[in-house]
């Protein structure tokens, strides 16, 4: 049955029919269980789930995920909450030198199906670490897989597949989307699903390119909406959704569609997700492309104070105006 | 610190004396007692082996377990067939002990592999190089044991319990703090095995703490125990009534194993830069090995014919395992590309690919591999 809610139920719902559907998932986090974590997401499944299965940790993230880990050695599906983005450094040994590694190093033996999901990004005005964008060092690490939802229809479906996938996964969840609406069918079956690591063309287009993920997605929507609307040019909006591994193929057939690229995210633009997109479509791409590949990014910088940040953040003005620049040639 | 220190475990003074203890008591066959000694003599011959191929070039480097044999065997050996293991990088002593054939571990200090045994069949998780990240892993571990309800239960054959090794350097790192946090907070059916050997790499303990490790654990919450690691009735002895403890679901304890590293961290290091000799000297006295014979020697327990089958033994395993690493071949190139993924990737298919392609291009191709 479809239902309307936002973002952050969505996640929500997705979590309470995976713990319904396989008893071996555990979610575990500091707050998460009377209080509902610090966004709520995990609200009322420690009451219904119980202290066993929604799992108030103490207060220290390498120990979430390195016992994450032992959990999972054990046949569990631990499915971890890091509270924020700039908590996740303390973890991050557990993360890349230990579950990244295992499945590799025992040569297939040990999986590790444990899902870390982080609150990401910025835009809500929070203090500083509260409003990161750490993806370029879980896509940088072998043997993780990355993924950010944009929707409350996506999120849904894709923490589930996150949960059911025996590969760790760091599900990466737009914090200042958690509040916006959509339509979400909770119960509907996985098997039918789109795939968790292929990117979705959103609008179709003939004149521009612009790759977008998590809360960048509404974002380039709007930009493509505010183009059209000026009798501008069409813009082909392309959902990442995976940014490990990357689905290419879709953007490669529509860099050939339209011969341009602009590439939107909040984290900063060096060694970012746009610049391997970069790279990839002038491999692939050479001899289509009309322009160079642009990247919208955060800079770099630290994230900087939050009255500030709007001008940090990648908005549609930044993005019509790589367009602009990519038309320009 | 040996004999006589009321702070230290020890049922065999470094003489090979049998003393009773009033919280431990130990009773064992002669065929028992004779095979903590066999034990220990061919995982010490194993370790001279290895340390010899690696001189030799056969192994990129060893960490050597010389001294350290009584804590691992005596440990290793008071483990139950359910229960699990988590080593560091130098437990070689308890992989013997869950009968991981020698070879394995020699590969991966090859370069042939990261750990080549099933650790759900020998119920021996794989090395952990990053100093004491394995403590949260076996935490994690024993909570799953918990949730299973395999604790506490009337019949003692299915209840489990976990073991985590590590050094006293490791009892600096976060990951062990947090490992004791979590595991007294969620009464996990864990025993901390420390192995103090007096030295992380070059620095000695001292630099680590500034308390007997062992009372550490009442700081969190559980008991410690200090014994004499060169001892291998007495770390018997306190680890069996420690798993005892965990199993029946009262929670972790953590056992202090005082003893001695005699050689260096690795065999990239030289132990003479950074301790005296009189110092080595003074632990050489104190032999776990040595200790045990003399012990079979004086109750009559053993004589010279069994200490040359012994021997005879350990020799044949130290030629078994010289030709087999002699004989290893290099794994194929693309294997690097396998087991990233439990389902593959299609990325790693293709650079896989591409990779195939390249190496083909040349005439002799390296295909199965070379040594």
């Amino acid at each position: 049955m479809t239902r309307t809610m936002t973002l952050g139920k969505a996640i929500n719902a997705g979590l309470r029919t995976a713990m319904e559907e396989d008893p071996k998932v555990v979610l575990m986090g500091e707050d998460i269980g009377r209080l509902g974590g610090v966004f709520r997401i995990t609200d009322g499944l420690q009451k219904d789930f119980g202290e066993d299965r929604v799992i108030d940790t103490p207060l220290a993230e390498s120990g979430i995920v390195g016992t994450a880990i032992g959990l999972a050695l054990r046949g569990y599906r631990p499915v971890c909450e890091i509270q924020f983005d700039g908590f996740v450094y303390p973890a991050y040994d557990q993360i890349v030198a230990q579950l990244a590694k295992m499945h590799y190093r025992s040569a297939g033996r040990l999986t590790l199906p444990v899902t870390i999901r982080l609150p990401f990004g910025g835009g809500i005005g929070a203090v500083e670490h509260h409003s990161e964008s750490p993806e370029g060092y879980f896509v940088h690490t072998a043997g993780l897989k990355v993924v950010a939802c944009s929707t409350p229809a996506e999120a849904n479906v894709m923490i589930r597949q996150a949960i059911a996938s025996d590969d760790p996964v760091i599900f990466l969840e737009p914090k200042r989307r958690y509040h916006e609406k959509g339509e979400v069918e909770p119960e509907a079956s996985l098997d039918d699903a789109f795939p968790l690591h292929a990117s979705r063309v959103l609008r179709e287009g003939g004149d521009c390119t612009v790759v977008a993920y998590g809360p960048m997605v509404r974002v380039a929507l709007d930009a493509a909406t505010a183009a059209a609307a000026d009798s501008g040019p069409a813009l082909e909006v392309i959902d990442l959704r995976s940014l490990s591994p990357l689905d290419m193929e879709p953007i490669y057939a529509s860099v050939r569609k339209t011969g341009r690229l602009v590439v939107v995210h909040e984290a900063p633009g060096t060694l970012g997700v746009g610049a391997e997109l970069a790279a990839r479509v002038q491999e692939e791409c050479f001899y289509s492309l009309e322009s160079p590949v642009l990247r919208v990014t955060g800079f770099d910088t630290p994230y900087p104070p939050a009255r500030v940040e709007d001008h940090y953040l990648p908005d549609l003005d930044r993005v019509l105006d790589a367009v602009d620049r990519s038309l320009a040639h | 610190m040996s004999g006589g220190d009321p702070q230290l475990v020890q049922l065999l003074t470094p003489e090979g004396e049998r003393v009773e203890h009033p919280d431990y008591h130990l009773q064992l066959s002669d065929q028992e007692y004779r095979d903590f000694y066999r034990d220990m003599e061919l995982i010490r011959r194993v370790d001279f082996e290895a340390t010899a191929l690696q001189r030799q070039g056969e192994l990129g480097i060893w960490a050597s377990l010389l001294g350290q044999e009584a804590a691992q065997i005596g440990s290793g050996r008071a483990l139950k067939p359910q229960d699990m293991a988590f080593p560091t990088y130098r437990e070689h002593g308890v992989a013997w002990c869950r009968g991981i054939d020698p070879i394995n571990i020699l590969c991966t200090w090859r370069g042939n592999d990261q750990g080549a045994w099933d650790p759900k069949v020998h119920r021996c998780q794989l090395y952990t190089i990053v100093i004491g990240a394995q403590t949260l892993h076996a935490t994690g571990y024993a909570m799953g044991i918990v949730k299973d309800g395999k604790v506490g239960g009337d019949d003692p054959a299915k209840n489990e319990a976990t073991i985590v090794y590590f050094g006293d350097g490791a009892t600096s790192q976060g990951d062990v703090n947090e490992a004791f946090i979590w595991s007294s907070v969620f009464a996990a059916p864990l025993v901390f095995f420390c192995q103090n050997n007096q030295y992380a790499i070059s620095e000695p303990l001292e630099r680590q703490t500034r308390v007997p490790l062992y009372q550490r654990a009442n700081g969190f919450g559980f008991p410690g125990v200090r014994v004499d690691g060169n001892d291998v009735l007495a770390t018997y002895a306190v680890t069996t009534a420690a798993l005892d403890r965990a199993r029946s679901g009262d929670g972790p304890s953590f056992i202090e194993a005082y003893t001695y590293r005699m050689g260096a961290h690795t065999t990239n290091d030289d132990p003479t830069k950074y301790r005296i000799a009189s110092e080595v000297e003074s632990w050489k006295l104190k032999d776990p090995v040595a200790r045990m014979k003399s012990f079979l020697i004086r109750q009559q327990l053993a004589d010279n014919d069994y200490f040359d089958s012994v021997r005879a033994d350990a020799d044949a395993l130290a030629a078994k395992l010289r030709s087999e690493v002699l004989a290893l071949t290099d794994p194929a190139p693309l294997s690097m590309f396998d087991h990233v993924f439990p389902n593959g990737s299609a990325e790693l298919d293709a650079q896989r690919a591409g990779f195939a392609r390249y190496l083909d291009s040349f005439a002799d191709a390296p295909a199965g591999g070379s040594r």
